[in-house]
C-alpha cells in the first residue's frame, strides 16, 4: 500500500508513523512537505502526524489545519480514502473541518505522558476492523491539549452513529465523555488523541497499535 | 492601522487555565474571586482601509476557533 505522511514544521512524530508504516507495509511512506498542493498518485492512506506542529502557536493544529496540503488531505477524505491523526494530527483535522469537536486544555493542566488503557467502542471501521468491539487495549498518549469538547447534540450524534472510535478506560485529561477518538460520517478519517504507531513492536512495551495498520493495509491493497 | 482581537472561550466551555487562576488567587487570600476566564490578545498591524468583511475572515478562518471561542475586535 502507498502510504503518506504529511510533513508540517515542528512536529516531532512523523518519523515514528512512518517507520511504523514502513514496518506493517513493507514500503516507505512519501513524506509529504506541508508546503505542497498535491499527494502522489495512488495514496491509499494518509497520517496527519503527532507532535506540535507550529510549536502548538494560537491553537494546536490551527496553523497546520490551513497549509496548502490540507485541501488534497481534504479532497481525498472526501473520495473515502482513509486519513488517519495522530495526537496533534488530530487536532489538526478537527480545525480543519475534517471531523467535529476541537480539542482543548488538559483539565488538570498537566501535560499528560504514559499508556493509557482504551476501549474500542467500533471495531467496524477501516482502522478498528481487527479489534472486537469492547476489547480493552493499551496506547501511549503524550499531550497538553487532548480535552476533547463538542456540544451535547454533536456528542449525542457521534455516540448514535456509532463513531467513537475508542474511549479511555478512565478519565484522563477532560475529555467530554471520555472519548480518546472519533470517526467522520464517512468512517474513514480517524482522529485520536493515544498513539497507535508507538505500539507497533515487542520492544515497544506491546503492538496492540500494530492491528491498525494491518487492517488498513488489508482494506486498501498491501 | 491597528486592531486588536480579543479571542475568548464561549460561555459554558470549561476553562481549566482560568480555573487554575482563580484557585491560585483564592491561594494567596484573595477573597471573592468568584471566576476567572483566560483569553488571547492578538494585535495586527493592519493596511489602512482594510475592512471588516476581511477582518472577520482572518477571525473565522484561523485566529479564532468558532467552535470553542468567540472574538471581537477594536480598532485602536
Amino acid at each position: 500500500m502507498k502510504t503518506a505522511v504529511i510533513v508540517f514544521p515542528g512536529s516531532n512524530c512523523d518519523r515514528d508513523i512512518a517507520v511504523a508504516l514502513e514496518q506493517v507495509t513493507g514500503t516507505a511512506p512519501a513524506m509529504v512537505w506541508h508546503r505542497e498542493t498535491a499527494l502522489p498518485d495512488g495514496v491509499g492512506l494518509v497520517a496527519v502526524p503527532g507532535g506540535f506542529s507550529y510549536g502548538d502557536y494560537l491553537r494546536a493544529g490551527a496553523m497546520a489545519a490551513r497549509s496548502p496540503i490540507m485541501a488534497a488531505v481534504a479532497a481525498a477524505a472526501g473520495e473515502g480514502r482513509p486519513v488517519l491523526g495522530v495526537c496533534n494530527g488530530f487536532q489538526v483535522l478537527t480545525e480543519a473541518g475534517l471531523l467535529p469537536g476541537a480539542l482543548m486544555r488538559n483539565a488538570g493542566l498537566n501535560f499528560v505522558c504514559r499508556d493509557v488503557a482504551l476501549t474500542v467502542e467500533n471495531a467496524d471501521s477501516a482502522f478498528t476492523r481487527l479489534y472486537r468491539a469492547g476489547e480493552r487495549v493499551h496506547f501511549p498518549v503524550a499531550h497538553h491539549d487532548g480535552n476533547y469538547v463538542a456540544d451535547g447534540e454533536t456528542l449525542d450524534r457521534l455516540e448514535g452513529e456509532g463513531r467513537v472510535a475508542f474511549r479511555y478506560a478512565e478519565p484522563l485529561n477532560g475529555s467530554a465523555r471520555d472519548i480518546a477518538g472519533v470517526l467522520n460520517d464517512g468512517g474513514n478519517v480517524l482522529g485520536m488523541m493515544p498513539h497507535p504507531e508507538r505500539k507497533i513492536e515487542a520492544a515497544h512495551g506491546g503492538d496492540d497499535g500494530r492491528r491498525m495498520f494491518e487492517g488498513l493495509m488489508a482494506l486498501v491493497g498491501a | 492601522m491597528k486592531l486588536r482581537i480579543h479571542v475568548t472561550l464561549k460561555p459554558g466551555v470549561l476553562d481549566p487555565q482560568g480555573k487554575a487562576i482563580e484557585h491560585a488567587l483564592a491561594g494567596l487570600g484573595f477573597a471573592g474571586v468568584e471566576g476567572a476566564r483566560v483569553g488571547k490578545l492578538i494585535e495586527l498591524d493592519v493596511a489602512d482601509g482594510t475592512g471588516d468583511a476581511d477582518v472577520d475572515r482572518m477571525c473565522r478562518q484561523l485566529l479564532a476557533n468558532t467552535v470553542i471561542e468567540n472574538y471581537r475586535v477594536e480598532r485602536a
